[in-house]
């Protein structure tokens, strides 16, 4: 039971992250609401890497032929979420400049009274 | 050229009208009578009064530029018979991004139910 | 080294080139503006002209039968699969050859069209990266990789919606464009890993000879193809593709057109070939009517297809601003894609899906090329009158001639008239549409005519009538714009003059892509 808890988190976290992003009026809560989503499909990816026992997947001071070598977590997934979480630094960069952008020419950052001016 | 026979064999099928041939002497039969009709029509009328002037149902007529049918008012009669539909598709179209993420989320449950159930 | 070997060394590296070579471009595009603007113009444009080679090239050899992969970071692939992969069948190399046209259109329009903005070294900049991530999206052969170029593509194109930052509405578009898309790529990422958990695999053709139809491969079904077709703009999930679409300069919303088919792409990509082996299992036996996932899918496909078309057609009726009333005509275009390749899932196996296919897949190009050149015209009447509302034009086809006959081939191409292509496309959609159900194909007939209206409507009141006394000295737009719009529809009418030609060389390897995929795992499977 306790191995499933990672499991649980990810879909809470999924689920307040869309949560906040749906209900939530202030620009800046659905910018956050964004992050919560990204923030648990990382730890989803990294949860799947784990094995029972083992350590992390880096070689310090032994190679592949010699004895004791530990039992290592898998590598991959590792490489997924680097690669997930520098998009999400790149992706919140560019929507915090842009409400930074509709806040200095409309003065609110409420969501009712931005759009839908045009139809 | 084909022969006058399989030419008749084409009209008794169901896709004879369909003919280029037909179509044309369609065409030709409906100019000439277009053609006779105007020739009904009145030879003897004043130019430059008041029979030549174009009648808009009693309106006044202003000059050429301020009669040009703008963009919002082309299709009224039809906007104005589909009223109820577009009040209703204007409501949804509220322009929120929140509102855009709600329809994904319904849509995706839809899905799950029809795929998870049968 | 005699030409043959020249072409055939550059034929086997052309996959990472396609890709490579705008990315280089784009990096080295801001150090070259340093010089002069006019000779970052025409670098951008050789770095361009470059990349359509490469990709016509790759085309021809794939349209003849072999499909091409490129393994990155080792000669030869090997067991177990860890390499990413390039692998380019006939649907890859189709929607490559929509990429290059679109974007080589596009960068010749944008050169006298943004030519009084400043900031431009950034726009070039993007825009090459942009087109280096549709690229990539379309060419490459492994999960992961598809959903990085998939941020790559939305990133850069949500940074050139929102360039005129002086404008309120822009950066409220592009802010709206990156939160969707960002949710999107998100959920796609989350299926991908859903999908690496059960099968420890993240390339394509591994993960289709694997696949078993477990609960959670629903789930990663199901979250794909809601993803990815939001990204596509099918109802109810469009509502961002008017705003994005209608408050972007006109060169990029044609770029944001081939972004848009890229993910519609995916989510063929996703239905025929990832669970392409497990489409013909049986769900479930009601009363004597076996329903198989194909079956299912296409249904849901067709249903979801036939609401884009109805509200995309109606909605556009009502617009009083010209680009806006194009894009929900263009949602409109996307339904009858998605309808046509929906109603050949149905049906897979037979003689009417191989025709429903063909006609889907030719309406893509077709789509693409008409829409584009409506939005490119719709372009250079805002650069001409600075108006974008329709209630403030009136008699232009007075000033700009040129401009009146390419908005007339693109009508009567959207409306599906011959001689152009939208008919060829059209004709073949509703025909094999007819003889899986006779309604679907009354409701494409009847929103054909209601697209023309459309267009008739914007006709009359930009184009016909008295000369506006506030429009009195407009003048042709320049030279640059004009030979972008006319490259596009001499485009148009040779494929709606010959397209037998082209259904026979261009459409039918992508269909037979997309009809059975043993061929895109026995590339990859049987070299192992």
């Amino acid at each position: 039971m306790i191995y499933n808890i990672p499991f649980i988190a990810v879909a809470a976290l999924v689920l307040i992250g869309l949560y906040a992003v749906v209900f939530k009026r202030n620009l800046i809560k659905i910018v956050i609401g964004i992050t919560l989503i990204e923030s648990g499909v990382n730890l989803f990816l990294i949860t799947l890497a784990y094995r029972q026992d083992s350590t992390a997947p880096i070689w310090h001071g032994i190679t592949a032929s010699s004895n004791n070598v530990p039992f290592m977590s898998l590598p991959v997934p590792h490489a997924l979420t680097l690669t997930s979480i520098v998009i999400g630094v790149a992706v919140l960069a560019l929507m915090l400049s842009l409400v930074i952008h509709i806040y200095r020419h409309y003065g609110t950052l409420n969501v009712n009274k931005l759009g839908g001016d045009e139809e | 050229m084909i022969s006058l026979d399989t030419l008749l064999e084409t009209f008794k099928t169901g896709s004879g009208l369909w003919n280029p041939l037909v179509w044309i002497t369609g065409m030709a039969i409906a100019f000439l009578i277009a053609y006779i009709l105007r020739g009904y029509g009145k030879k003897e009328y004043k130019e430059k009064t008041e029979q030549t002037k174009s009648f808009l149902s009693g309106n006044p007529e202003y000059e050429k530029e301020k009669m040009h049918i703008k963009g919002s008012n082309l299709y009224w009669g039809f906007m104005e018979s589909l009223k109820w539909f577009y009040k209703i598709f204007n409501k949804m179209h509220t322009g929120n991004v929140t509102d855009y993420v709600l329809w994904f989320v319904i849509v995706m449950g839809i899905l799950f139910l029809l795929v998870g159930v049968i | 080294m005699n030409i043959e070997q020249i072409l055939d060394t550059l034929l086997r590296h052309s996959p990472a080139l396609i890709v490579a070579i705008p990315l280089l471009g784009a990096f080295l595009t801001p150090l070259i503006s340093k010089i002069n603007d006019k000779v970052r113009n025409v670098f951008v444009i050789l770095t361009i002209l470059a990349t359509n080679f490469f990709i016509f090239l790759l085309a021809s050899d794939v349209f003849a039968g072999n499909i091409h992969t490129y393994v990155f970071g080792a000669k030869n692939l090997s067991i177990p699969v860890v390499r990413i992969l390039f692998e380019v069948d006939g649907l890859s190399a189709f929607m490559a050859i929509i990429a290059g046209i679109l974007s080589l259109a596009a960068v010749i329009y944008s050169w006298s069209f943004m030519k009084e903005n400043t900031g431009l070294n950034k726009f070039y900049t993007l825009m090459l990266l942009m087109t280096a991530g549709m690229l990539g999206m379309m060419l490459t052969g492994d999960m992961f990789n598809f959903f990085v170029f998939l941020e790559i593509t939305s990133i850069a194109s949500c940074a050139l919606i929102a360039f005129w930052t002086n404008k309120g509405k822009a950066v409220e578009a592009g802010f709206k464009y990156i939160a969707i898309s960002a949710i999107g790529a998100l959920f796609v990422l989350f299926a991908i890993a859903l999908l690496y958990a059960q099968y420890d695999a993240l390339n394509i053709a591994v993960l289709a000879n694997n696949i078993q139809y477990t609960f959670l491969d629903k789930i990663a079904l199901v979250i794909l193809i809601a993803a990815l077709a939001m990204k596509a703009g099918i109802v109810p999930m469009h509502m961002w593709l008017p705003d994005a679409y209608g408050r972007a300069p006109a060169s990029v919303t044609l770029l944001l057109v081939g972004a848009t088919q890229a993910s519609l792409y995916g989510v063929f990509r996703v239905c025929f070939t990832l669970y392409g082996s497990q489409l013909n299992s049986t769900l479930r036996n009601i009363s004597g009517t076996t329903i198989t996932l194909n079956s299912l899918l296409g249904t849901i496909i067709v249903i979801l297809a036939i609401v884009t078309i109805l509200i995309g057609v109606m909605m556009a009726l009502k617009q009083i601003d010209f680009k806006r009333m194009i894009a929900y005509a263009a949602v409109a275009e996307i339904g009858y894609m998605f309808l046509a390749v929906g109603a050949g899932l149905t049906t897979l196996g037979t003689a009417v899906s191989m025709n429903a296919l063909k006609g889907g897949i030719f309406h893509i190009i077709n789509d693409a090329l008409d829409v584009g050149l409506l939005f490119l015209v719709a372009g250079a009447i805002y650069y001409a009158t600075k108006q974008t509302s329709l209630n403030n034009m009136g008699g232009l086809a007075r000033n700009m001639k040129y401009t009146t006959v390419f908005f007339l081939i693109g009508l009567l191409a959207v409306a599906g008239m011959p001689p152009m292509n939208g008919f060829a496309s059209k004709i073949l959609i509703y025909e094999s549409v007819y003889q899986v159900n006779p309604v679907l194909s009354i409701v494409a007939i009847l929103c054909s005519i209601l697209l023309l209206a459309v267009f008739i409507k914007v006709f009359h009141s930009a184009f016909l009538g008295p000369e506006q006394p506030d429009l009195k000295d407009v003048k042709e737009v320049p030279k640059s714009m004009l030979i972008a719009m006319g490259l596009i529809s001499c485009i148009i009418i040779f494929f709606g003059l010959f397209p037998e030609l082209v259904v026979n060389n261009i459409v039918q390897p992508a269909a037979n892509a997309l009809a059975s995929n043993t061929s895109y795992i026995s590339q990859v499977m049987g070299v192992i």
